[in-house]
């Protein structure tokens, strides 16, 4: 852990250089598009911020001033495939939003989708010294949590202090000064493999831009898209991705749970695709025109021309019902909610005081979805659009700009993470030279 | 994509070259673009490339020392078509206000060469050459219509003061304005004499104007040791008046005067400087005479 301590608290600090700069790019790497919006933060806001404040407040007067998405490239399942192609793509996205918002970034902060995300529940507890809280207790239980073996060859993305308690009295979100003898915290901790962001990393900084901060799909896609009260009472936050359906569960405003489904609208277009035998952009565009999910007796003579680009122009007028499209599409997307109804049992979503499902992401639009979903998830479904931010064009409104919305939102307000405390001492080799600095301080 | 090409990328082979571009910029074009967007970047070639290029080329171009030349010739004969042109010549100088002495000297203070060009005149400084005549307290210079106007307000001499070899006209302020030979033409103005009398005009001319009643008397005022004035009558008489309240001194002579002829009498110096009474210097003749009459009164009040 001390590793990553390192390498996100050395992101947080890139990440302030980047405000005080005023300009953030933001690039949602997805297996449809990606995304890159730039922020610009106003100065006389961030004004506020003092040197010593760890929960970044007062930072979120920001406007977007250049958006572009391109189609994604090189991506499957949420993760980098073909690093030359995710990469070129990536210059695309980049260098258009950067020619709107005419401006140059150097700092990105970026989410991945897929990378199979696992999240643990952690506790620690420590006694406290001086009866009451200080700022260097709570670094302490935090460093104190047992953190599980998460295997080799995976990091650590979000490790958020989830709730406090003080003794036998729970639900704090800040303990600091209150009295009490023992302090214990929940944190949730969210690892994803490895080597998928690295591999994401690596063509981040092949376009020669900084990494400023990294984040989970499903956590921004959550943050953006459900409400407060949601994400007080608890809800669960479902984004249909294109190639990976990220699911996460949201409590008292903090994320306990996040997961993705290995699955998405790519799968329903290849199965569009292989049922009818047309060309994989044929399929995507009778999805996207004609595509449904509750097949009613108008769909029988509703008819779709699907004759492809095959090269016999003439011969190929082939024509399809749209209860057909259906027939195919809905055996899919059953299955993708089965498997986050499996995500969401697995979580104990059930015991939540609140269940409300909220669905978003760019496969959520298909006609249907919520009838489908409230009868395989839950009764309380809605569908999520992200939330309005200051200057995100019109085109860019829609659920599926959710996580990239709500990549702005962390950008500019992220939520404590345990690397924004100061851990304690042992780790460290320059604490004992301090410490002995201190003494001879003290002692002359 | 067309059907060829899919077949050709299934068979790993590279898209047909008519085919479509990748429409990703290169990593060249990327860094370039990137470039171009930093701020110093693009102000240094939108803004000080051209102003470089253009700073460089004028001065390979003036570095040559003909080319400098060349430069300040044709600036120069530019200058001078406009300068020469009929429009702003100027071929007559008009005094006005002055008498003919004096117009002679503006006109010598002048001294310019006619036809010159209005644009090569400087009025400030011709102005004050010619207020720098002595007899000139005022000259208003201005052009009109080719003719250069000068109207002149003489200084009006209110004094003479002599000087050791010379006289000099001087006005009420103190001013010189002119320079005599002799008192021909000026008998009616006061003389005065002594170092530093220029600089009082102000008490000699009140000092003048008290002294009226003997007025045909008087040959002028002398100053004296810079601090105060004598009266100076003929016959060798002086009034000595003092530093302080001449004028008052002055007019209690006079008052003497009218009452017992002091001035008429065989007086040298009535001296006022000693401001409780006047002191007078007789002439030996007079001292002797006034010895000899008390002698008399003294040898009568003995016997």
């Amino acid at each position: 852990m001390p590793h990553l301590y390192e390498t996100q608290r050395a992101m947080r600090l890139r990440r302030r250089a980047a405000l005080q700069r005023g300009v953030v790019a933001i690039l949602d790497v997805g297996t449809a598009k990606i995304a890159c919006m730039i922020l610009q933060f106003d100065p006389s806001v961030q004004m506020d911020a003092q040197e010593d404040m760890s929960a970044m407040a007062n930072q979120g007067a920001f406007r977007i001033i250049g958006v572009a998405t391109t189609r994604s490239r090189g991506v499957k399942f949420g993760e980098v495939t073909t690093m030359e192609e995710t990469e070129r793509a990536i210059r695309t996205a980049v260098q258009a939003a950067q020619k709107m918002a005419n401006t140059r970034v150097d700092h990105v902060i970026a989410c991945i989708s897929g990378a199979e995300p696992r999240s643990y529940g952690l506790t620690g507890r420590v006694m406290l010294e001086n009866g009451s809280v200080m700022d260097y207790d709570v670094g302490r239980v935090l460093s104190a949590c047992e953190v599980p073996d998460y295997g080799h060859g995976r990091e650590a993305v979000h490790a958020m202090p989830v709730n406090f308690a003080l003794d036998h009295r729970s639900g704090l979100s800040d303990p600091r000064g209150q009295i009490g003898n023992f302090l214990s915290v929940d944190m949730h901790l969210l690892t994803v493999n490895a080597s998928a962001v690295e591999n994401l990393l690596k063509c981040i900084k092949r376009c020669d831009l900084e990494l400023a901060g990294f984040a989970s799909s499903a956590y921004v896609s959550g943050v953006s898209a459900l409400v407060e009260d949601e994400q007080e009472l608890g809800a669960a936050c479902i984004d249909f991705g294109g190639g990976a359906t990220a699911v996460s569960i949201f409590l008292k405003k903090h994320m306990i749970f996040a997961d993705s489904v290995r699955m998405g609208g790519d799968q329903v277009t290849n199965d569009i695709s292989q049922g009818l035998q047309i060309a994989t952009s044929m399929a995507e565009r009778i999805k996207t025109f004609h595509g449904g999910l509750v097949a009613t007796g108008i769909d029988d003579r509703d008819m779709i021309e699907i004759g492809g680009d095959t090269g016999d122009f003439d011969r190929d007028r082939r024509r399809i019902s749209r209860s057909e499209l259906i027939g195919v599409m809905r055996p899919r997307v059953e299955e993708i909610l089965e498997e986050v109804r499996a995500c969401l049992d697995g979580a104990g979503f059930d015991y939540l005081p609140g269940q409300r499902i909220v669905l978003t992401g760019g496969g959520s639009q298909i006609p249907g979805l919520e009838g489908l979903a409230s009868r395989i998830l839950g009764q309380q479904v809605r569908l999520g659009k992200p939330m309005r931010i200051q200057g995100l064009p019109q085109a860019a409104t829609g659920p599926a700009f959710a996580s990239s919305v709500g990549l702005a939102l962390h950008a500019a307000h992220p939520q404590d993470e345990c690397w924004d405390f100061h851990l304690p001492s042992a780790q460290s080799g320059a604490q004992p030279l301090k410490r002995a600095m201190r003494w001879f301080k003290d002692n002359w | 994509m067309s059907a060829i090409d899919n077949l050709r990328a299934r068979f790993g082979l590279s898209p047909s070259p008519k085919g479509k571009q990748d429409y990703s910029p290169s990593l060249t074009r990327y860094r370039m673009e990137r470039i171009w967007l930093t701020p110093l970047y693009k102000f240094l070639v939108r803004t000080g490339l051209p102003l470089a290029v253009v700073l460089a080329v004028a001065w390979s171009h003036f570095s040559k020392e003909e080319n400098r030349i060349q430069l300040m010739q044709s600036i120069s004969s530019a200058r001078a078509m406009i300068e020469d042109r009929p429009e702003f010549s100027v071929r007559l100088v008009e005094i006005t206000g002055s008498s003919a002495t004096v117009s002679e000297q503006v006109r010598e203070a002048v001294s310019m060469e006619f036809p010159i060009s209005s644009l090569r005149l400087n009025l400030k400084e011709l102005r004050e050459r010619i207020e720098s005549v002595d007899a000139v307290e005022r000259a208003d210079v201005y052009l009109r219509n080719g003719v250069l106007e000068i109207q002149i307000g003489e200084r009006k001499p209110a004094l003479i003061w002599r000087g050791q070899s010379h006289l000099e006209l001087v006005d009420a302020s103190g001013e010189r304005a002119g320079v005599l030979s002799s008192r021909k033409g000026y008998h009616d103005l006061p003389l005065i004499t002594g170092t530093g009398a220029q600089d009082h005009v102000n008490e000699a001319l009140v000092i003048w104007a008290a002294s009226k009643p003997i007025v045909n008397r008087v040959r002028g005022l002398r100053r004296m040791g810079e601090r105060r004035w004598d009266l100076v009558l003929d016959r060798q008489q002086i009034i000595q008046l003092p530093v302080r309240d001449p004028v008052a001194a002055l007019e209690r002579v006079i008052e003497l005067h009218e009452a017992r002829d002091v001035l008429g009498r065989d007086v040298l110096v009535v001296d006022m400087r000693d401001g409780r009474r006047p002191i007078l210097r007789l002439s030996a003749p007079a001292m002797e005479q006034l010895y000899r009459l008390r002698a008399i009164a003294d040898w009568e009040g003995k016997t």
